[in-house]
């Protein structure tokens, strides 16, 4: 690929240019919005999710459910892995780190990703503390489930915020949960006067600008999409439904029957989310879904969304 | 997401977004501050609708595969055929050119501005950044130039007139009633480009000049 830095400046036309900001940050997620990312694990499924319409891909070495089936502990993706699904899409490629394992991400950072996701899916490096996103040009997303925890990482440096859902499990049922606590403390915060909002910053433990942010605006002051268990186009169509301004879908298209058909038309519905009859044909001859877990089979010791804080 | 007031029909023009997938909201807010009646576009018959449209940021293989697959495209281009104003910005203005550098298979543009653009041209996202950018047409200073993984404009013909350069790299063109723009000033609050472009709509519509600028400014 052909870059200019655009660290120089030009004297004609412009003054100097500013990479890593809040605004490219948070824009860039903004660009996302209404889209589909979709796990790939390799450079092949990268490209058919691209084919399909989704608007970035994650790359990791194994989907959330083979994570679950497999065990141990699951670490940041093998350097050449990534750089070959970088090589084979023009769409943005995220890719995740450890929570508080500031060392992944910078080594994310080193091979050009365009979004960092510090996951619960992988094994926490830290069980105190997440990483300072601020000390980075890529911006990061994080995984929460309540209005707090998105906070605390928004505080943290976070530009985008996913709901945890629980991956892997091809169950929306926690997405469901998540997405539905986090609005409805935003709702909450909207009836709040200026003396109430103090008190509600001490309860939710976030800052108190970040908190009164959000009731002037009624929404969170980054991107909110959905995550964890979205298997089929009404999962995603629910989630837009319940507020998610875009879904990332994990196991669910790689672990199905056909997934060039069902990562379009999750991408269809997820665009017209609020037309039956659109999500209806998207629905139809997809072939298998994934294989889905009860959540309440769930051990604690499996339980993703708990990790974090 | 459309002004609710009848009595602004008359005088304000309809300007659509296309929602298939990006920065709508921040779009519809843009045009609403700039006097514009903004509603969004998914369906042929909503873009029937329309006086104007802006072609939002966000991914354009995603917009353009969306926009063939929901029977969009071709309408798309018979209005702008047919001398439709159409703003695009970074994806929006990939969708306006003539031609792609380097387009991933399968990926259409709907055409209208005698351009070939380069997509992804300033890097990744760890290259992405804002600058001031002056742009012929607009008054009270530069605008500030927000570039997201953002094209740039490799080669324009003889139709097409640049508005803005940024080292070198046309970064903002116009051609008759279409506009682009490699950045996005639908992110900054500031609202001149899209008076300037709800302008150009109000002038085509044959309506009065609703954002009190003057009117087909950089004409």
């Amino acid at each position: 690929m052909s870059t200019t830095p655009p660290s120089t400046s030009d004297a004609t036309t412009g003054t100097a240019a500013e990479t890593g900001t809040a605004r490219v940050k948070r824009g860039m997620a903004e660009q996302l919005k209404g889209g589909v990312i979709m796990d790939v694990v390799t450079p092949e499924q990268a490209k058919i999710a691209e084919d399909a319409g989704a608007v970035a891909v994650m790359a990791l070495e194994r989907v959330p459910a083979d994570i679950r089936k497999d065990g141990g502990v699951a670490r940041m993706s093998d350097p050449d892995m990534i750089e070959g699904i970088i090589e084979a899409v023009s769409i943005p490629v995220m890719a995740k780190s450890r929570i508080g394992h500031f060392v992944e991400a910078q080594i994310l950072q080193a091979l050009g990703v365009d979004y960092i996701d510090e996951s619960e899916v992988l094994t926490p490096a830290d069980e105190v503390n997440h990483s300072d996103k601020f000390a980075f040009t890529t911006p990061f997303v994080c995984g929460a489930t309540n209005l707090g925890e998105a906070l605390r990482r928004i505080a943290e440096g976070a530009a985008m915020i996913r709901s945890k859902g629980e991956a892997g499990t091809g169950n929306v049922v926690e997405a469901v949960r998540h997405m539905r606590q986090i609005r409805g403390e935003i709702a909450r915060l909207r009836g709040y006067d200026r003396n109430e909002l103090y008190a509600a910053a001490k309860e939710l433990r976030a800052p108190y600008e970040l908190v009164a942010e959000v009731a002037a605006l009624g929404k969170l002051p980054v991107v909110l999409f959905s995550a964890g268990g979205v298997a089929t186009p009404a999962d995603a169509a629910l989630m837009r439904q319940l507020g998610a301004e875009g879904v990332f879908v994990g196991s669910g298209i790689f672990k199905s029957g056909d997934p060039a058909k069902r990562a379009a038309a999750i991408v269809k519905a997820t665009t017209f989310y609020d037309d039956p009859k659109v999500i209806a044909d998207a629905s139809r001859a997809l072939g298998e879904a994934m294989v889905g877990i009860n959540c309440d089979d769930l051990p604690d010791s499996q339980r993703y969304a708990d990790r974090g804080w | 997401m459309t002004i609710p007031n009848p009595a602004d029909a008359v005088l304000r023009p309809a300007v659509g977004v296309l929602a298939l997938q990006g920065d709508v909201r921040e779009h519809l807010a843009a045009l609403t501050a700039a006097g514009a009646r903004a509603t969004t576009v998914r369906r042929p018959e909503e873009l029937a609708a329309v006086d104007g449209l802006v072609i939002p940021g966000g991914e354009s293989t995603t917009i353009s595969k969306l926009a063939v697959a929901f029977g969009l495209m071709e309408p798309l281009r018979d209005r702008v055929r047919a001398g439709l104003p159409v703003y695009g910005s970074c994806a929006g203005m990939i969708m306006l050119a003539d031609g792609i550098l380097d387009p991933r298979s399968g990926q259409e543009t709907v055409g209208g501005i005698d351009m070939v653009v380069r997509r992804n041209a300033f890097g990744r996202q760890n290259e992405s950044f804002e600058a001031e950018i002056a742009l012929a047409g607009i008054e009270g200073g530069p605008v500030h130039g927000v570039f997201i993984r953002a094209p740039w404009v490799e080669s324009v013909g003889a139709g097409a007139e640049v508005l803005a350069s940024y080292e070198g790299h046309p970064v903002a063109v116009r051609q008759g009633p279409l506009l682009a723009t490699a950045f996005h000033p639908e992110l900054t609050g500031d609202t001149r480009v899209h008076r300037l472009f709800t302008d150009m709509v109000a002038l085509a519509a044959g309506a009065p000049d609703v954002a009190g600028e003057a009117a087909g400014a950089g004409r």
